[in-house]
């Protein structure tokens, strides 16, 4: 059961035809010494957590500084207009990403997946597709499993905390994180997973944590946006049978060593990108009454 | 494997904003406060890196002082933290550090009352997790995920055989044990991570043996 790659996690998968989250749950179970009651009613709670978030999130919501909210609620009544470029589903999944993270920043209870900044890809890709596919309760805990096996070998091998790695650390690992147990959910198998995880953590590659003011507002709520999306373009193009040239365990390591050439000022400093225009750091002056 | 289990990674179950600056801080606070063992009636929070950067936006202030008064991570008193504090008479400070940290994420807390006081330096890891690395100026590693307790005891033969000994009766597994010292022959200090619970009696029991100082829980 136990796997430190995702290398080892997929032929762990192919070698006893099972699914990557039943792996993950058979780990959790060892490691922790715990029964699998135990560890499914857990998720089952986290579960809850994510789609209280939602439902509040969709209700409107706006932080105490005012810089986000609202904008979940101003995509749903654009999707119930009828009349969207890139279609339902996606345009749903971005709005229940941001609906999340709307009210983490206004200081409201979610479920951290990997963190609280990028806790909106997960659910948010989960309850969008969740009305194409009907899924079972089971089926879902099962999504944040798989999820969750493939953001414990990103957090064991690099990171996933803006302050060390920047946003691809966050929202690049959430993103995969999703793409992966989208691909499980629709019935691909284990190795479409990693190349679909493996294909989204690529196109993040890169992407600074610079959070005007310091804020978990701007940019992060339309990164989890983002992030919801290009969850969806990896987890198709896994389905599709394409594959990632270069391997998930390497897309990983690579994503380690460019969070390490980052320089400090955009590892969540708000030193640096967007927290450095003129324009946030009068949003900084505005809030904080300083420079 | 810093990151054990699959609840590391989707959770922890939080207020926001930040699961390092908020959650994590917060659990760094606890700490501060189970170390003490009570309510600390102060405190000066010293704050490294990130954390110094960032911690108004973040609210890790707010989520240091709730962890101060016991809050976890998904408890909403969180956001009035400074306001009860404040109510409970407890006096916080918070100084910026300009020092570079080892980890971008770092506060040292010093709490206490009138006659007692602990010193901790906590980072916070990342998606909620922390890892305690020095309490009262001894260097220590500890997950957070497992219950742990810190003995203090006079550097003498016999103490670390003692303290396994209670354990050992009360059919208690230690997971991971850390012995640590400033000088020879001076006050040591035991951190042990166990499988199980240590009630309340067993720590009375403990800090009955001879040469032991102070028990505290630091994680349950």
């Amino acid at each position: 059961m136990l796997f430190r790659t995702v290398k080892e996690l997929v032929e762990l998968a192919e070698k006893e035809n099972k699914k990557i989250s039943e792996i993950m749950i058979e780990r959790e179970m060892l490691v922790m010494n715990k029964s699998r009651e135990e560890v499914i009613a857990q998720m089952d709670k986290n579960l809850q957590v994510m789609e209280e978030a939602v439902a509040k999130g969709l209700k409107g919501v706006t932080s105490v500084t005012g810089l986000t909210g609202g904008d979940a609620v101003r995509l749903q009544e654009y999707i119930a207009k009828g009349d969207t470029l890139s279609g339902t589903l996606l345009l749903d999944a971005v709005s229940k990403a941001m609906a999340t993270n709307e009210v983490n920043a206004a200081m409201g209870r979610i479920c951290a997946t990997p963190t609280a900044g990028s806790a909106g890809v997960v659910p948010g890709t989960l309850f969008a597709v969740k009305n194409k596919l009907n899924p079972t309760r089971m089926q879902m805990i099962e999504y944040l499993f798989t999820a969750g096996a493939f953001g414990y070998v990103i957090a064991n091998n690099a990171f996933i905390a803006g302050a060390t790695g920047g946003c691809q650390a966050e929202i690049g690992s959430a993103s995969g994180m999703a793409a992966a147990a989208l691909v499980e959910l629709c019935g691909g198998t284990p190795r479409q997973s990693a190349h679909a995880m493996a294909i989204t953590l690529k196109n993040m590659l890169g992407l600074v944590c610079d959070p005007v003011a310091g804020l978990v507002e701007v940019p992060c709520v339309k990164r989890n946006a983002m992030g919801a999306a290009n969850a969806l373009l990896g987890a198709d193009m896994a389905l599709a049978g394409i594959e990632s040239r270069i391997p998930c365990d390497e897309v990983i390591e690579a994503m380690y060593r460019v969070g390490q050439m980052m320089p400090t000022a955009l590892k969540e400093t708000a030193q640096g990108g967007l927290a450095a225009t003129p324009t946030g750091r009068r949003l900084a002056r505005e809030i904080f009454g300083e420079g | 494997m810093k990151f054990r289990s699959v609840f590391d990674i989707i959770g922890p179950v939080m207020i926001g904003p930040s699961s390092s600056h908020t959650a994590g801080a917060a659990r760094i606070g606890k700490v501060a406060r189970s170390l003490l063992g009570r309510e600390p009636e102060w405190a000066e929070v010293h704050l490294y890196g990130s954390f110094a950067e960032t911690y108004r936006g973040h609210g890790t202030d707010v989520a240091i002082v709730g962890g101060l008064l016991g809050f976890d991570t998904h408890d909403e008193r969180i956001i009035s933290s400074l306001r009860l504090a404040k109510e409970a008479g407890m006096d916080v400070r918070f100084i910026v550090e300009k020092e570079i940290p080892d980890h971008p994420n770092t506060a040292k807390i010093i709490a206490g009352s009138k006659d007692e006081q602990v010193e901790i330096v906590g980072v916070s890891i990342g998606g909620g997790k922390i890892e305690v690395t020095e309490i009262n100026g001894f260097r220590l590693k500890l997950t957070g995920q497992h219950p742990a307790i810190v003995v203090l005891n006079n550097d003498r033969f016999g103490c670390i055989a003692n303290v396994a000994g209670v354990l050992a009766e009360h059919e208690i597994n230690i997971g991971h044990m850390e012995v640590s010292r400033k000088e020879k022959g001076k006050t040591a200090l035991m951190v042990l991570e166990t499988d199980e619970n240590v009630s309340e009696e067993i720590l009375q029991e403990i800090a009955g043996l001879p040469d032991i100082l102070h028990v505290a829980r630091i994680v349950d």
